[in-house]
């Protein structure tokens, strides 16, 4: 079946008179024309020209074109770093009853105590998980929390008359959202080599050791999938020479209930609750990134954060030393609902076993692949890992882009591509604890497959799907970002 | 074709040519063939201050951006306009159409610290693993 | 255990092929020194059955604005939506679904998005529209951000105090380590002046930042602000209610170079405050600027009509430390929920729900206004909300109206200051009916003839 009615652009079907959504006649009296209410110079002439359809054009449109993605929901996705694991349906159920989802955010704390029940304990659960004293629920994305935990250690050494503190160290294999965070806190980012086991250069780090430095920030296990061995010896450098220690919560998933930032020496981190426990991700958002940190850094968290007062439970707003806001109201609330609810599903034997398994998982398709794939990090990995198609590429004209296109033929959508930047060629592989063992033998086999086809062929892949290869090219020279009416 | 001895390379694959004071510079083929297609171009401007091994600019594929150096210490004097509305000619003739600006030698400024041919050709060599 | 599949048998198998004993084997790079050698100590797991009983019994402990006759708004308003936006962000298809890298395999969010993109640039008569920011107060920030990068060496923005406290709040703690000043510009009337910008503004102003309406409802006049910000080489930045622009000019109609607004307005749900739908859109001459993913349209190998994320070279994760902006995710799902709450609508449909909006929000006044020591705090026009100052404290007479069953409005005291503690904030959507206002003027009229004696 091919979906193809209404598929156009909406500003294509559009037909002027055609309605939609229809409103009620005005019940109180229009005493005035609205120019009499509204000041002649502030009126625009006419509406904005959007899009005229019917309720059955906009169904169909939208119903037809959702069937060109690939989602959890109906395809295998093992997309590195990004854990794109199930959604429960029970979350959506829960999270649309009016009785959460239509709050207003500024109506009176004693009028949503079953809210505020809720995100205190979830800040007491995420404060366990990490082994940290201290929460704000507010960051709207991981970034976001990468971005306030910095801000915190601003305002941290500003306070203790430490400004001189400016550097902040970051691996080479880290994320991007690591290096852009600390320049838009005002720090200067500098790069820490990865040795050979893509673990860090203990030598390269000590170099960068002095008074200037602020934060070291690790993500831990790495974006190779890789476990610091040495992480306590590491943060008892930074913390010897007076910094803080920031943990890329990006990879929580790995180490739910087997170790704890807090115990390892971080003094801050964010989780990505969708990636940590569980949250939709509607095609790159909603996120939510909360931060949790050492007892010395509280004061400095956003405002507000819960309280709890005998069995009340209120906003406190009232924290003088508070970096303020990185956005209004409290937060992505919807997402740490479902953050909540994924917790309180799996109870502490769970979210251990979601480690476990995720870990197992992926290790099984660590051993199915390494004798047809390259792994330039040894044969052992925690929640991820990375292979490399550089001697594909170099023997049979295979790129990983290539590998990744073809996948989307058999039904699975492609790995990280080309990311980190320290493995050539890289195929970023997360498989998730959501997975079966049949579904990772069914991708394992696909990839061998693929490894044996003819690069002309890989080349052109995706040979199935509604489009193959578009011009990118193209896209960036000459950007076309909205639809304009034909001329004339 | 340009000679590519006449000319004098930086190591991060910026190319030069002397005549008089004023200095041409370019990317070279070995950039051109690792940006892949090039998008866009941000141009110093004519007239700024620029200092040799000094970011003046950067250039653009589809998936990363890269720093433009200054080769050498001096006023740029000359942006060809030809490249920043079509930026596929330093793809096309990165030696000759696809030269991006002239620098105007500051007072006692040389193009000694640059590469020869061989010797950038043995750099390159190293890079390519 | 919930949503894990291998059984007993299928770990045996796999730990065989992988060659490890035990699965503790495989976590045998975490040192036993920092091992958490005991269980979270968080609650134990509750099924659906069980957890359904908890949630319902915490929503229970929460008062709804289905529940209340809501007149609050301060950036979030109870606007209706309708059944085809939840219809359509139901389907996995979109909720499920990444970041749309693969462009081959996500062509619906793509072409969505694309949409979206082009539905905003027309609510606005702007140029460019990115896919989407996380919300209201950060894209004013992220704004600040885009401009400061447009006017380099520029280092002073202006701000009206009659924008949302909680923008300025994160503009504020955005602008904390940048070495920025931040002039917060006083509005006595109610709205900013033209002339305290003219008085204020200087080369080294990098931008003006004004909300209209503002955070009280009132209009301010964004059009001889964004002309004396330009005058200046200033930008002008404006964040706008989405649901006026069915009346109001637009901001690329008066030469606005930076749109920002709060979309939760467009078919987003209230719930408690995110995640909600953050709107920037500029001019075309800034497009390299702009900051979050873009989605454009070209063509695939074979020619066909196709979209894709481009000049990701702005974004972050491939800047690194050159980064001018830090936005990594956009709100995805919230931008696919506007796209079809502003096609669901129309131009009538929208215009029609302005219009109802201003209507009752000028009737609610003219109700209100008629009680004793009651009158607009500011005299100024408005659009869906307004302020009033009242002859008593308002944080008393708010606990008794919810008593009633009224959310009445906001305290805008809390924000501003003892000076507007008799203030009141209202919100008046098309949801609200000529019943319910002339109900919340009841009561209000009960209260202040109860309280009026004691006050005096």
């Amino acid at each position: 079946m091919n979906n193809q009615q209404s598929t156009e652009l909406l500003f294509e079907l559009s037909k002027p008179g055609r309605r939609c959504h229809r409103l009620p006649a005005c019940d109180v009296p229009e005493t005035r024309p609205v120019s009499d209410l509204l000041p002649a110079n502030h009126l625009a002439a006419t509406s904005p020209s959007l899009p005229e359809v019917a309720e059955i054009d906009l169904i169909r449109h939208f119903n037809n074109l959702s069937t060109r993605n690939m989602c959890i929901d109906t395809n295998f996705y093992p997309l590195g770093s990004c854990t794109m694991k199930y959604n429960p349906k029970r979350h959506e159920r829960w999270a649309t009853s009016p009785g959460f989802a239509n709050l207003h955010p500024l109506q009176e704390d004693d009028t949503c105590q079953g809210m505020l029940e809720l995100l205190y304990e979830m800040q007491q659960y995420l404060c366990e998980i990490s082994g940290l004293h201290a929460v704000s629920l507010q960051p709207a994305a991981g970034a976001q929390g990468e971005l306030t935990a910095l801000f915190v250690a601003a305002a941290y050494f500003r306070d203790i008359g430490q400004n001189q503190r400016k550097r902040v160290l970051i691996p080479d294999s880290a994320h991007g959202t690591n290096p852009a965070s600390a320049a838009l806190a005002g720090f200067e980012a500098i790069k820490i080599k990865s040795d050979t086991q893509g673990l860090v250069d203990l030598e390269d780090l000590k170099k960068h050791l002095d008074d200037r430095l602020a934060v070291f920030m690790i993500t831990n296990p790495n974006t190779l999938g890789l476990f610091e061995r040495q992480i306590q010896t590491i943060t008892d450098l930074i913390h010897a020479y007076g910094g803080l220690v920031y943990l890329d919560g990006a990879n929580m998933n790995a180490i739910l209930g087997i170790t704890r930032p807090g115990d390892f020496g971080a003094d801050m981190q964010h989780y990505n609750v969708h990636k940590t426990f569980t949250g939709p991700h509607g095609g790159g958002g909603p996120g939510s990134g909360p931060i949790t940190v050492r007892q010395h850094l509280a004061p400095y968290l956003p405002t507000p954060i819960v309280v709890r007062e005998g069995d009340r439970y209120r906003l406190d707003y009232n924290r003088p030393k508070s970096i303020g806001r990185v956005r209004s109201f409290f937060g992505n609330v919807g997402i740490l609902f479902r953050g909540y609810c994924y917790i309180r599903t799996l109870g502490p034997d769970g979210l251990k076993a979601v480690s476990e398994n995720a870990v197992l998982n992926a290790n099984y398709l660590l051993a199915r692949l390494k004798h047809a794939y390259e792994i330039p990090h040894g044969d052992r990995c925690m929640h991820e890992f990375v292979a490399s198609a550089r001697l594909l590429r170099r023997e049979k004209k295979i790129s990983a882009m290539e590998i990744c296109k073809r996948l989307l033929d058999f039904g699975y959508h492609a790995p990280t591509v080309y990311f980190p930047l320290v493995v050539p060629e890289a195929l970023m592989i997360e498989p998730t604890e959501t997975e079966s063992k049949e579904t990772l033998d069914a991708f394992a086999d696909t990839l061998l497959k693929i490894r044996e086809e003819p690069a002309e062929f890989l080349q052109k892949a995706p040979h199935t799907l509604s489009i193959s290869r578009p011009d990118e090219v193209k896209a960036a020279k000459e950007p076309i970002l909205r639809w304009k009416p034909a001329v004339g | 074709m340009a000679d590519l001895s006449a000319l004098r390379y930086a190591k991060t694959h910026e190319w030069s040519l002397l005549d008089g004071d004023v200095v041409t510079v370019g990317i070279t083929q070995y950039a051109v063939d690792q940006l892949t297609d090039v998008t866009h171009l941000q141009l110093p401007k004519v007239g700024k201050s620029v200092t040799a091994a000094e970011p003046c600019g950067e250039i653009e594929s589809v998936k990363a951006v890269f720093d433009l150096y200054a080769p050498v210490t001096g006023t740029i004097v000359e942006v060809n306009p030809t490249v920043e509305k079509d930026p596929s000619i330093i793809n096309a003739d990165p030696y000759g159409k696809g030269w991006m600006f002239k620098i105007c030698l500051a007072e006692g400024a040389n193009l000694d610290h640059l590469m020869n041919l061989e010797a950038y050709q043995q750099q390159i060599a190293s890079e390519g693993h | 255990m919930a949503y894990l599949l291998n059984t007993a048998d299928d770990q045996r198998e796999m730990l065989a092929r992988i060659g490890v004993q035990s699965i503790e084997e495989l976590f045998a790079p975490i040192p036993a020194s920092i091992r958490l050698n005991r269980l979270l100590d968080i609650p134990p797991a509750l099924t659906e059955i069980e957890l359904s009983a908890r949630i319902q019994e915490l929503a229970g402990r929460n008062q709804s604005t289905s529940e209340a006759v809501c007149f609050l708004g301060g950036g979030a308003y109870d606007h209706f939506i309708p059944a085809v936006v939840d219809a359509i962000v139901s389907r996995s298809e979109y909720y499920t679904a990444y970041t749309p890298y693969q462009a081959e395999a996500s062509q619906g969010s793509l072409q969505a998005f694309y949409e979206y993109q082009t539905l905003i640039c027309q609510l606005t008569d702007m140029e460019v529209s990115n896919a989407s920011l996380y919300e209201g107060g950060s894209a004013v920030a992220e704004a600040a951000l885009m401009a400061l990068n447009i006017r380099e060496g520029r280092r002073e923005i202006l701000v009206a105090e009659s924008v949302h406290p909680e923008y300025r709040q994160v503009l504020a703690t955005y602008m904390a380590n940048l070495g920025v000043t931040i002039v917060t510009l006083p509005t006595p009337d109610g709205f900013l002046d033209p002339d305290t910008v003219t008085k204020a503004i200087s080369d080294r102003t990098v931008g003006v930042i004004v909300q209209h309406p503002n955070f009280f409802g009132f209009l301010e006049e964004p059009e001889a602000v964004t002309q004396i910000a330009q005058k200046h080489g200033a930008l002008s930045i404006i964040s706008f209610d989405p649901i006026s622009m069915g009346l109001l000019k637009r901001p690329g109609q008066y030469g606005a170079d930076i749109a920002v607004a709060e979309g939760q307005c467009l078919g987003t749900p209230l719930g408690y405050g995110g995640p909600y739908l953050g709107i920037m859109a500029c001019r075309e001459e800034y497009v390299r600027k702009i900051p979050g993913r873009l989605v454009g349209e070209t063509t695939d190998r074979n020619g066909k009509r196709c979209w894709v994320l481009t000049l990701q070279t702005r974004e972050q994760h491939i800047r690194r430390e050159k980064a001018t902006s830090n936005i990594c995710t956009n709100q995805g799902l919230f931008a696919l929920r506007a796209a079809v709450y502003l096609t669901a609508l129309g131009p009538q449909g929208l215009r029609e729900t302005a219009e109802l909006c201003l209507r009752k929000a000028h009737y609610a006044a003219d109700q209100l206004t008629q009680l004793p020591g009651v009158r607009l705090q500011y005299q100024r026009p408005f659009f869906k909300e307004f302020t009033l100052s009242l002859p008593v404290n308002v944080e008393v007479l708010l606990v008794r109206l919810r008593e009633q069953g009224y959310f009445a409005g906001l305290p805008v005291g809390r924000w501003y200051g003892p000076q507007l503690s008799q203030a009141l904030t209202l919100a008046v959507t098309e949801k609200r009916t000529k019943a319910e206002i002339d109900g919340l003027a009841k009561a209000v009229e009960h209260q202040l003839a109860q309280a009026m004696p004691v006050m005096r």
